[in-house]
């Protein structure tokens, strides 16, 4: 096993420890993209350029997108039925 | 040295377990089975790989040199694309889960319908 | 049962069970010393057999194409489920929100879309389109092949958006063409295999000439098959993100207005 084998999986591990330990979704998202760029990687240093290739775009740009997208709509919600709560607290 | 890669996948696994466990935000849950998900690729990756293998593309070297195995590759290729969209599938119906319950706690889903 | 005792009890199972996974994994075989027989025939023989150099491409085109057919649809059908739940919500919310207001239609640029973004999205786009389009076409020669360069083609609108102009966006992807064209390469998957029924008797069977190793339209359908898979990964990414920017952005124009 090469050097550059052993350090990618080392950085797989670790990103991926860290996505799981982090506490706000909105970071998750972030460190998620982290973690695909490391995966893609490793999938490059194991000769295997076909499947980085496919885990590079979805994997930095298209997951972290969707999670993003749908905190921002819950956060939205939660908005807008706390002014439906206020309202009819006050009525 | 070199079960190093089969217990990356194991701690990717038990890792992403945990966080699917021990989570209280539908969120978390879907970015864990994610990790989840990573495990099984580095477990086929590692499962194929020859020492000193090439890629499996024989476009400038002869086709008679040694290469890593490509059928693990095709499993991976098109899991790496489905997996993305299930996982917006989920997070749609976490969107709706909270629209209905108002909440995204996985353990306060049930109470609300009390 | 309280949080701890949860995870007391995932502590004590993932104990069990992770003992039991490595000790399964001591029983592989070891690391870069695999034997397994169908990938080292196929290396082999697959260059000359079907006359296209990615071995990857050509397994999940031609050889193994049935199970490509089963993959493609469950991504049409999750998408599906993606575009079902939210379209039902947006107009569950847009009747909930009945002040009769206009949904801004007029240029909504975004408070952080700097000069230098949308420079950057101007350069970047026709780059992803072109570097996409070349992926999927040279899906049997090089590294590549219609689902890496679909979620690349995917890609572009997004940059759209990421400069600012999301509505202009909307534009180039609108949702109608964007749906037809990815059951267009569904359906066109499917008649791939069909041909190879119909002409040759085999579902999925290669009918089409083949030519030299090397060029571009040697390997007989699989460049056929990339640009179907490709127009359909690229289909039902561009509609899974619409459908998430709806959600999360014109909600906000009507909140504003």
């Amino acid at each position: 096993m090469t050097v550059l084998q052993i350090a990618a999986l080392a950085a797989v591990a670790v990103s991926g420890g860290a996505v799981v330990i982090m506490e706000d979704p909105l970071r998750q998202a972030l460190l998620l993209g982290m973690f695909g760029l490391s995966l893609t990687i490793l999938f490059f240093v194991f000769q295997a350029p076909d499947v980085a290739l496919s885990e590079i775009v979805v994997s930095t740009v298209g997951l972290p997108v969707m999670v993003l997208l749908a905190i921002r709509k819950v956060r939205q919600q939660e908005e807008r039925q706390q002014e439906e709560q206020g309202e009819s607290a006050d009525a | 040295m070199s079960f190093l890669p089969f217990a990356v996948a194991a701690w990717l696994f038990l890792v992403g377990l945990y966080g699917i466990v021990a989570s209280q935000n539908l969120i978390r849950t879907i970015i864990s089975l994610t990790i989840v998900q990573a495990s099984t690729y580095v477990l086929l990756l590692s499962i194929g790989y020859r020492t000193g293998g090439q890629a499996p593309i024989f476009a400038d070297i002869p086709a008679t040199s040694n290469a890593v195995d490509p059928v693990v590759q095709v499993l991976m290729l098109t899991d790496v694309v489905v997996e993305a969209t299930i996982t917006a599938l989920l997070l749609a119906l976490a969107i709706q889960a909270h629209k209905r319950f108002g909440s995204l706690d996985p353990h306060e889903l049930r109470a609300l319908t009390d | 049962m309280s949080r701890r005792t949860r995870l007391t009890f995932f502590g004590v199972a993932v104990a069990c069970f992770g003992t039991v996974l490595v000790i399964g994994f001591t029983g592989l075989p070891p690391f870069g010393d695999y034997h397994g027989v169908y990938g080292q025939v196929l290396n082999g023989v697959a260059v000359s057999l079907r006359h296209a150099t990615d071995i990857v491409t050509s397994l999940n085109f031609d050889i193994r194409a049935f199970d490509t057919l089963g993959e493609e649809f469950i991504l049409f059908s999750s998408v599906l489920g993606v575009v079902l739940l939210l379209r039902q919500m947006r107009k569950e919310d847009e009747q909930e929100s009945e002040e009769g207001e206009q949904e801004g239609e007029e240029e909504h640029t975004f408070a952080g879309a700097s000069e230098a973004l949308r420079a950057l999205s101007l350069v970047l786009v026709p780059t992803m389109i072109a570097i996409g389009v070349y992926i999927v076409v040279h899906g049997a020669l090089t590294p590549g092949g219609g689902f890496q360069g679909g979620v690349i083609l995917a890609a572009a609108p997004l940059g759209v958006f990421l400069g600012g102009r999301y509505l202009k966006m909307k534009r180039i992807a609108p949702d109608t063409l964007v749906e037809s064209g990815e059951a267009i390469g569904a359906l066109g998957f499917a008649l791939v295999g069909l041909g190879g029924l119909i002409f040759v008797g085999i579902f999925f069977k290669n009918f089409l000439p083949f030519g030299i190793p090397g060029h571009l339209l040697s390997a007989g359908m699989q460049p056929i098959a990339s640009i179907a898979v490709g127009l359909e990964v690229a289909g039902a990414f561009v509609l899974a993100w619409t459908e998430f920017l709806d959600q999360a952005m014109l909600m906000s124009d009507e909140e504003d207005g």
